[in-house]
């Protein structure tokens, strides 16, 4: 076999690499680094920001009314400026956090778990079953979401709960679909075939053989998703049908601050602010993700970084 | 072809009226639809001659029979605030949000497919790298914050655009540009995907080993191919923009039907509600037709199916 011995040095390089594990190539990608460090950060404020912050975001100080961002001589918590009634807003920021992330999280998941179940049962087991699932999912899909959500909380209190089973089922047809596809295209080759003739059970194969190759795409569709299910969160609190004082979220901070809009800037801008940094960080890993997690792509990440791409 | 779009109707058809059915069947799950109907601080009195007048002390079944005759003639009540049909204020409304959406979806598009076309020529080039940062903020940024933000730098800072209303060509300048944002970013991502699928294939080999421009190359050849998943992308995009809409219209006080439906909600002025849903369904189920049409004209292997 004639190679150029250049050709060969950039294959070892990748063959070194090939066993480099995730956070070994994470490292090596700085914006997706950004990212990743950005959510992480967000996950310490849903877990401990209530508790560390939960007072100075609820005590009212009259002397701190509405300080400009920049402003420290009350602490250095007003360093983005407080609100009307003297709150710190990056208080208030840390302690919405739980609930902005926490609302997106459970309704992807939820979504996922469903999504992905049913797309595996239309994909795998009948016509008659599988096309009732998908005309039900063409309803859902063809309808626009933040429409859907709104009807939806109409009927119902927009309650926590009620809001993050109505975001779930604006996100289950992308799952469905993906796995659908997926899995009709799987159960096809050749390994699965095989496990067939040696005699494995539908669950079996599904289970082992088919719900392993799906799973990394689902992952990947779930950092879009978080994105997507945050910023309807979002604009559903702006409108006033989603989250309802005294909890808060970010949506509902950008709709609360629109008021003060010309005396206090920053009481707008900083939460929707927040909103973008996440949205833009899960969409960032995602995209670094689906790198990640392609056999086709892969060697991007691990080759080493050379001039001529 | 003929069975192709066939198919497709009928599976647009079938969303359609099972959308039909939930709206009905929500607003009864939920308890009495008096209270959905009526305000709060209705009597009882007035409760009791509405339930009357409109049926609801009859089985469901027959309440589901006279409401499908109903929806067939466009009759879907009375607004309760502003005693009128509630789908002549739908219809009203329709107009100015159709505006908004189709010059919205024209902007993005056009400049999707440049930009999209221009990042896959180089991928990995500086520009790819820009383009792609910039579209993905487009496609993460909160539209109602950025149409906040918009009003706080362009109308309250420096007096340049209007804060809201309807207008002369000032008045668009803002909504489009939020409205745009996310269309264009998820777009670019698309036309970027699709037309290095199209620069890899053989045709282009072909057309560039014949001599063919490098313009005629990316715009002719590969756009060609690549339409087919941008026509689809924009056709889900379409649909998402009224979520948009809706916000975008509340923000800037435009008359049209997503303020219309927000205003409804929280007036809980129902038959509007329902109206708008089953004008905006309509709307949808023709888009989809319209697209597979396109589908169609685009697509040969479709045609000689």
């Amino acid at each position: 076999m004639v190679q150029t011995p250049q050709v060969t040095a950039e294959q070892e390089a990748v063959a070194i690499r090939r066993g480099l594990p995730w956070w070994r190539l994470l490292l090596r990608d700085p914006l997706a680094l950004m990212a990743a460090l950005w959510l992480a950060l967000l996950c310490v404020c849903v877990m401990v920001g209530p508790e560390l912050f939960g007072k100075e975001a609820t005590t009212l100080n009259l002397r701190a009314r509405n300080l400009p961002p920049g402003s420290t001589e009350q602490g250095w918590l007003m360093i983005l400026g407080s609100d009307a009634l003297g709150r710190s807003m990056l208080a208030r920021l840390i302690v919405a956090t739980r609930n902005t992330i926490s609302i997106a999280l459970t309704s992807v998941l939820l979504a996922m778990i469903i999504g992905g179940f049913l797309g595996l049962i239309a994909g795998y087991i009948g016509r008659g079953v599988g096309n009732l699932i998908m005309r039900l999912s063409d309803i859902v899909q063809s309808f626009p979401s933040l429409l859907l959500a709104v009807v939806v909380l109409y009927m119902l209190e927009p309650r926590v709960g009620n809001l993050v089973i109505v975001l779930a089922i604006t996100r289950i047809p992308s799952y469905l679909r993906v796995t659908r596809a997926e899995v009709l295209e799987i159960r096809e080759r050749v390994f699965v075939d095989a496990s067939r003739a040696l005699g494995g059970s539908r669950t079996h194969i599904l289970v082992r053989h088919i719900a392993p190759v799906v799973a990394p795409t689902l992952l990947t569709i779930l950092t879009v998703d978080f994105a997507i299910v945050m910023l309807a969160e979002s604009g559903l609190s702006f409108l006033g049908i989603g989250i309802q004082p005294p909890e808060i979220t970010w949506g509902l901070m950008v709709a609360q601050g629109r008021n003060y809009l010309s005396q206090a800037w920053w009481l707008a801008f900083f939460p929707g602010l927040a909103i973008m940094f996440a949205t833009l960080s899960a969409n960032i890993l995602s995209n670094w993700l689906r790198i990640v997690t392609d056999p086709v792509q892969r060697w991007r990440l691990e080759a080493p970084k050379v001039g001529n791409a | 072809m003929t069975r192709y779009l066939a198919r497709r109707s009928v599976h647009s058809a079938f969303a359609l009226i099972g959308l039909i059915v939930a709206v009905f069947f929500l607003a009864r799950l939920t308890g009495d639809p008096t209270n959905l109907f009526l305000p709060i601080d209705a009597s009882l009195e007035t409760r009791k001659e509405f339930a009357q007048k409109h049926g609801f002390d009859r089985p469901a079944i027959e309440q589901f029979w006279s409401f499908l005759e109903d929806v067939s003639r466009g009759d879907l009540g009375y607004s309760l605030r502003k005693q009128r049909p509630a789908m002549e204020l739908v219809l009203e409304a329709y107009p100015t949000t159709l505006k908004l959406a189709g010059t919205t979806m024209v902007i993005a598009i056009a400049l999707a497919v440049l930009i999209g076309a221009l990042a896959a020529y180089r991928p990995g080039g500086l520009f790819d790298r820009i383009s792609g940062v910039a579209s993905l903020a487009g496609a993460s940024a909160p539209d109602f914050w950025v149409a906040i933000t918009g009003i706080l730098i362009f109308s309250v800072m420096l007096g340049l655009l209007p804060t809201s209303g309807v207008g002369g060509l000032p008045y668009w300048i803002m909504p489009i540009t939020v409205l745009v944002l996310r269309p264009f970013g998820l777009l670019v991502q698309v036309v970027r995907a699709a037309m290095l699928n199209a620069l890899s294939s053989a045709y282009v080999k072909t057309a560039r080993a014949k001599g063919v421009g490098e313009r005629t190359v990316i715009f002719v050849h590969a756009l060609r191919n690549a339409c087919l998943s941008i026509v689809t992308v924009a056709g889900d995009l379409t649909v998402g923009l009224i979520n948009g809409a809706v916000i975008v219209e509340t923000v800037y006080g435009w008359p049209g039907v997503g303020k219309l439906m927000i205003d409804s909600v929280i007036q809980r002025d129902f038959p509007i509600v329902q109206a708008a849903i089953m004008v905006t369904a309509t709307a949808i189920f023709l888009l989809n037709i319209a697209i597979d049409l396109i589908y169609v004209a685009l697509d040969p292997r479709i045609r000689h199916q």
